[in-house]
């Protein structure tokens, strides 16, 4: 194994920011943040459906205010084909539905609340990541 | 309130995912490729935002409600049923094939990438599907 672009504090930082959505959210308007399940309750349920929204949009503004603050360009490198971004999409949004979480609703809400479900959706999905990228890599 | 801070945190989120380089599949994939060429920064997000809201969960949490809301929604469910497993095993392989997860997803259509588009549609209809199959 060598350690390759490896960004420290650009990462941290981005998680202190991530942390204090999650933690304001909280505080403020007394829910924690999944993006899965803010994402399909959107699509599937009338709870909450304008602030779900308002979330989602926030989020896609984020980028926007990044680039208008910062002159850094955000890099994105998707070399998937049609196929594999429908299948892929698909089982990610099955996946978390089906287990209530992705990698903020277990990764990081679960986990601060020490919550054993998510301690142990978060440790599966990341063994079956890499297993699937060590597979892909090989084929 | 309550709208206007889900738009504020939605905001802080998509900045960080940003900041953080999560919204590039290419480092998400650099993490989970663990046996070669290992990029360790998805672990330093984690650690950065759980510093965060691990204290100010527990702080907050008997408290009696949240300032912009009638109640504290908490999720409930303990059991470690078949859905958690299967269903973190199917989200784990969509991960790793792409390096797409939802937030950074959602968050990089706003770049008018078409693949992250044509990502997020695909993952509404696995929404959807899980949901009737429920």
């Amino acid at each position: 194994m060598n350690i390759v672009n490896f960004t420290p504090i650009t990462a941290l930082s981005g998680g202190l920011l991530i942390g204090l959505s999650v933690a304001l959210f909280f505080i403020l308007n007394g829910r924690m943040i999944g993006i899965s399940g803010i994402a399909s309750n959107f699509l599937i349920s009338k709870d909450n459906r304008i602030e779900n929204f308002l979330f989602l949009f926030g989020l896609m503004l984020g980028p926007l205010i990044y680039n208008q603050i910062t002159v850094r360009e955000i890099n994105i490198s998707i070399s998937s084909s049609l196929m594999l971004l429908i299948i892929g999409g698909v089982l990610v949004g099955f996946g978390t539905k089906l287990s209530s979480g992705c990698t903020s609703g277990h990764g990081i809400s679960g986990i601060s609340r020490f919550s054993l479900r998510s301690i142990i959706a978060t440790v599966t999905f990341m063994i079956v990541g890499i297993l699937i990228v060590l597979i892909t890599g090989i084929l | 309130m309550n709208k206007i801070v889900s738009l504020l945190c939605g905001i802080i989120f998509g900045i960080g995912l940003v900041i953080s380089e999560m919204i590039n599949p290419e480092k998400v994939l650099g993490f989970l490729n663990i046996f070669r060429d290992w990029d360790p920064s998805l672990a330093f997000v984690m650690i950065g935002a759980l510093i965060v809201s691990t204290p100010v969960f527990h702080l907050f949490k008997n408290k009696n409600k949240p300032l912009f809301s009638s109640n504290f929604s908490i999720p409930d469910k303990t059991e470690i049923d078949k859905k958690l497993i299967i269903g973190s095993v199917f989200f784990g392989a969509g991960w790793g094939l792409i390096g797409l997860c939802p937030g950074p997803a959602i968050t990089s259509i706003a770049l008018l990438n078409m693949s992250s588009a044509i990502f997020v549609a695909s993952m509404f209809i696995g929404f959807y599907i899980a949901a009737k199959v429920n």
